[in-house]
């Protein structure tokens, strides 16, 4: 992770399931079922702990008999501490953008907090760089693709999200404080891929950055 | 011995906690306990069991887990000794739990049950409040009933590991405004803690300052504004905490 990166975005990782409508349409038909017995009314919120941190050119390990699945997302670093803002006073807040690639095992299910699936060493890639909130003219319409050894493999936009950023900064302060440095990762499309050891993994998103990293196995304990 | 943070003409120090709670700062001073800000002794993310205690498990309904259930919290939520928390308004339940936390000492990754203790800074207190009213099946329990700013009181110190001679024999109360409300011992819970360090690190590293939260047995009910609310963990701590409304506690924070 560059150094000004690093220095700024050394919050808390907070991160937003479910906020691809295509991927939320996927599960609506479930989510009328036990044990969720209605959609989500709230943003669907997890912490990435802070051994989830890597950075751009780093490995990610794959655990032994899992299966590993990267998650191209907007990062946003926030600039100024966020209680109870409007959503009008919103991006005031934000410092800039950063490429996440939020790894995860699969989920079969989101009733529980995902910690097993999301919160392993080195399991969320922020970088290469910190891009400034006004270098980034509408961040309701960036592309994000994520190559896996060079092929493309998904593909979306921005203009995809349940909640834009200030939705989110908005509906997320009500309850509780976004401090400087603090990263809300917007969420991963649809159409999570396998990785597996040996693969080189890229996350680009339009005007923010591409982020790298190399797939190997974890050797036993 | 007991180890505090507490924060002393606008300075954040490490402290021992001596007799009647007094503090000694490191040039040797000695405060009172109400003459300083008491912070919470660490940090790092915690780790917060659900459904921990069979009996806790059983008053809910649910069948207990063959899998520790663990829920995640960040710094924001965490509020030190004698510190206010608020009741949102228009709320029906907000409960206390009352929880024995033990703290992390140093990085751990792949630790076994047996050794689990030597990983350790030593145990402390929290209070786990809940609203359940913002409950949804979603990452269940989910940041906006567990995460939120100020509303896990944690402290008031550290206490060594060699001055808990038995963690899963431990008597846990709360009391509300000098009520006893809540009463459960540690031999209830269902995952102890060396199991949950080896679960834990079993998938990942285990850092210095970071908390499990070991669950809270039966005995929850409503606290509301005004009420002073006392969790404590036999031989670990008693941590004081005093429930405000919403406006009381923005309009504090807009001052301070």
């Amino acid at each position: 992770m560059s150094r000004t990166l690093h220095d700024v975005a050394s919050g808390t990782l907070f991160g937003v399931a479910l906020n691809y409508q295509g991927l939320l349409d996927q599960h609506l038909a479930a989510f009328q079922q036990a044990p969720y017995q209605k959609p989500p009314t709230q943003p669907v919120l997890f912490i990435k702990t802070p051994n989830t941190r890597n950075e751009h050119a780093g490995v990610v390990l794959q655990p032994q008999g899992k299966r590993l699945q990267p998650g191209p997302a907007l990062g946003v670093v926030i600039g100024e501490r966020a209680s109870r803002v409007s959503l009008e006073n919103a991006m005031a807040h934000v410092a800039g953008y950063v490429v996440v690639n939020e790894f995860s095992l699969p989920e079969d299910s989101y009733y529980r907090p995902a910690v097993k699936a999301k919160c392993r060493d080195g399991f969320c890639a922020l970088g290469p760089q910190l891009v400034p909130r006004d270098q980034v003219a509408n961040a309701n319409q960036l592309s994000l693709k994520l190559w896996v050894n060079g092929e493309l493999r998904q593909e979306n936009s921005t203009a995809n999200w349940v909640r834009d950023i200030p939705q989110l900064i908005a509906e997320i302060s009500e309850f509780m404080t976004l401090h400087p440095g603090d990263v809300l990762i917007t969420g991963t499309p649809e159409g999570r891929v396998d990785v597996v050891p040996g693969d080189r993994v890229d996350v680009e998103i339009s005007g923010v950055g591409r982020l790298t990293n190399q797939i190997q196995a974890e050797t036993p304990a | 011995m007991k180890h505090a943070r507490i924060r002393y003409e606008h300075e954040i120090h490490a402290v021992t906690v001596e007799a009647d709670n007094a503090v000694r700062l490191s040039d040797g001073r000695l405060l009172a306990e109400d003459q300083v800000e008491w912070l919470p002794p660490a940090t790092g993310s915690m780790f917060a069991l659900g459904l921990n205690y069979a009996d806790h498990a059983a008053e809910l309904a649910f069948t207990p887990p063959t899998e520790p259930l663990v829920f995640i919290k960040s710094v924001g939520t965490y509020t030190g000794h004698r510190q206010v928390t608020w009741r949102p308004d228009n709320v029906a339940y907000m409960h206390y739990e009352c929880e024995l936390v033990a703290v992390i000492g140093k990085a751990a990754r792949n630790v076994k049950r047996a050794d689990a203790l030597d990983y350790l800074a030593g145990y402390t207190v929290c209070n786990d409040y809940a609203i359940r009213d913002y409950l949804e099946n979603y990452y269940r329990p989910n940041l906006r009933v567990k995460n939120r700013d100020a509303t896990t009181p944690v402290g008031p110190w550290i206490v060594d590991v060699a001055d808990v001679p038995d963690a899963s024999n431990l008597t846990l109360r709360t009391w509300i405004n000098g009520e006893l409300r809540q009463e459960g011992s540690t031999r209830d819970m269902i995952f102890d803690i060396p199991y949950l360090i080896e679960y834990l690190s079993s998938f990942m590293t285990l850092q210095p300052g970071d908390m499990i939260a070991t669950g809270t047995p039966e005995g929850l009910a409503d606290v509301v504004p005004g009420d002073e609310v006392v969790v404590e963990v036999e031989g670990v701590g008693r941590l004081v905490n005093r429930i405000v409304s919403e406006a009381d506690f923005f309009s504090a924070r807009k001052e301070a």
